[in-house]
């Protein structure tokens, strides 16, 4: 295993989230090192996407406190939040591309506001990581309402990582993949996160991910982190929730 | 007894969020023409609302006032035993059209074509995560698609009504001329001379705040959707009416204002 920095990049702590009398997630305390590999597991509903929008500022919890990379986000001025989330590489569930701008537009659509590019460096940039995530050259002019859904997924993930965050968090990336995409997409964020020293969260509901590309694992149930461990160590835990992730793999 | 405490407390919870609504509008629309000023600029899309809002606008407003003064004059002649000369259907049909016509018709015809777009639009891009995707890409989605559909707003609605207002006299010329048997030229005459730099005014005021509310509320109703499809439909359907209705009562007062 590659050695990892004690230095934590994001700290979460007693958090607690609800919707009007709605409770999702109750006292959250999460330490993320720089450089380390998290996957977050839990039934559906649970709470993990809430949990992700929580740490980069999209929702604001009821009480307690995120620190990314010693910047506190909870409450922090707009401004603030901008800055912050420029570390960011995001990846939601729904891969949420603009319907409106074609596939290599949405992709560099970060990278060309802070980088002078031409159309065509643009595009070659774009075309590069496509086609590593196992896509076609001809998609670049493409709309995503011409994609398929895995495929929006892939462009989605090129989106957040195309030009290099610190941070990548994505939302389910390998679901509604066929199982090879899907082990492209895992080898991706381990080899992103062991090559290019990027810190990653990555909420999945596939087991065989978990064990591929995670240095540690939680799990969110009863609107908590209730399990917490390297992914082998699942194996043996008697939490039944985990247990029957496993049993269902 | 606990029917009628029901009765207050929901009366009670609506009139709140009504005036809470108003509150956010207002200072939705702070917040547009504040960053309206800011940079950066994203121009491509203040073109593409412009061309979306103004030029693809412009036959069914065309079409509506064209047809309203046709009928004004006719209406005009009609009704009036008195009035059934070519000075009087002229003054008529030009006044109505400046003032009212105009402005009413084409605001109604923005907000029922581009309202009910702009709303839908965000509030997909709401319900879809692309607002919040947006925030995480380095764009403030105030700046990048409420201040060009505003702007673009208040720069079009105007000149369509003054598009319109010339469609629609000419309309009302028309129907003189070729129905009501009147001298063509007499009429020209006599519309020139009615054409009263107030009147134009009145209508350019009005276009211009019919063009903040299609696209204030529109935006505001999109930007705050939530729930899927069903809260798209939601927010298209309130945006029209909500503008709507505020075309037909802001015209009283700005009227009023004007008198
Ligand atoms: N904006 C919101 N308003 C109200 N309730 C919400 C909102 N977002 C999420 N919730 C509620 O929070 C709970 C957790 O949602 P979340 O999307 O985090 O689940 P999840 O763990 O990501 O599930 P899945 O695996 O299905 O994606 C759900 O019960 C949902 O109804
Ligand atoms: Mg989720």
């Amino acid at each position: 295993m590659k050695k990892k920095s004690k230095n934590k990049i994001i700290k979460v702590r007693n958090l607690t989230k609800s919707f009007d009398n709605n409770l999702i997630l109750n006292n959250i305390n999460l330490d993320l090192f720089e450089k380390e590999s998290l996957a977050i597991i839990g039934k559906s509903g649970s709470g993990k996407s809430v949990l992700l929008k929580c740490i980069i500022g999209l929702l604001t919890p009821n009480k307690g406190s995120i620190k990314i990379d010693g910047r506190e986000i909870v409450n922090s001025s707009s401004k603030d939040k901008e800055k912050i989330l420029l570390d960011f590489g995001v990846t939601f569930q729904n891969g949420a591309l603009f319907d409106s701008l074609s596939v290599w537009e949405n992709i560099v659509f970060r990278t060309i506001k802070f980088k002078k590019l031409s159309k065509n460096d643009a595009k070659n940039l774009a075309l590069s990581i496509i086609l590593n995530l196992g896509l076609d050259k001809n998609i670049l002019n493409l709309y995503p309402s011409e994609l398929s859904g895995g495929m929006q997924k892939r462009v989605a993930i090129a989106r957040a990582i195309c030009d290099k965050p610190k941070i990548l968090l994505f939302d389910e990336p390998t679901s509604g993949l066929d199982p090879i995409t899907g082990s492209i997409i895992d080898d991706l964020i381990k080899n992103t996160v062991s090559r290019l020293g990027v810190t990653a969260i990555t909420i999945t509901h596939d087991m065989s991910s978990v064990f591929k590309f995670a240095d540690r694992v939680i799990l969110i149930n009863n609107n908590q982190i209730e399990w917490v461990g390297e992914p082998k160590k699942m194996n043996n835990s008697k939490n039944q929730t985990i247990k029957n992730f496993l049993k269902n793999k | 007894m606990s029917i009628v405490v029901n009765i207050f407390s929901s009366i009670g919870k609506s009139t709140l969020f009504f005036f809470q609504s108003i509150g956010k509008i207002i200072y939705f629309f702070l917040l547009s023409v504040n960053w309206s000023f800011r940079r950066p600029f994203y121009f491509k899309q203040i073109n593409k609302q412009i061309l979306d809002i103004g030029f693809y606008s412009l036959p069914v407003v065309g079409l509506t006032t064209f047809f309203s003064g046709m009928v004004l004059a006719l209406q005009t002649y009609s009704g009036f035993e008195n009035f059934n000369n070519e000075n009087t259907v002229a003054k008529i049909v030009l006044t109505s059209i400046l003032r009212e016509l105009g402005p009413v018709l084409a605001g109604l015809m923005v907000a029922g074509r581009v309202g009910a777009k702009m709303a839908a639009e965000i509030a997909t891009m709401r319900v879809s995560n692309q607002i919040d995707a947006l925030e995480t890409l380095a764009t403030r989605p105030i700046q990048y698609l409420i201040v060009p559909r505003f702007l673009a707003s208040i720069m079009c609605v105007p000149i369509l009504v003054l598009i319109g207002n010339i469609i629609g006299v000419f309309g009302g010329f028309v129907v003189a001329s070729f129905k009501l048997d009147f001298s063509p030229t007499l009429y020209i005459v006599s519309t020139l001379n009615h054409i009263n730099l107030m009147d134009i005014a009145q209508g350019l005021v009005k276009a211009l705040i019919f063009g903040i509310i299609i696209s204030i509320i529109s935006c505001y109703f999109g930007y705050n959707a939530n729930g899927g499809a069903e809260g798209v439909g939601r927010a298209t359907t309130i945006s029209v009416v909500t503008s709507s209705v505020l075309i037909l009562t802001s015209t009283y007062f700005i009227t009023a204002i004007f008198i």
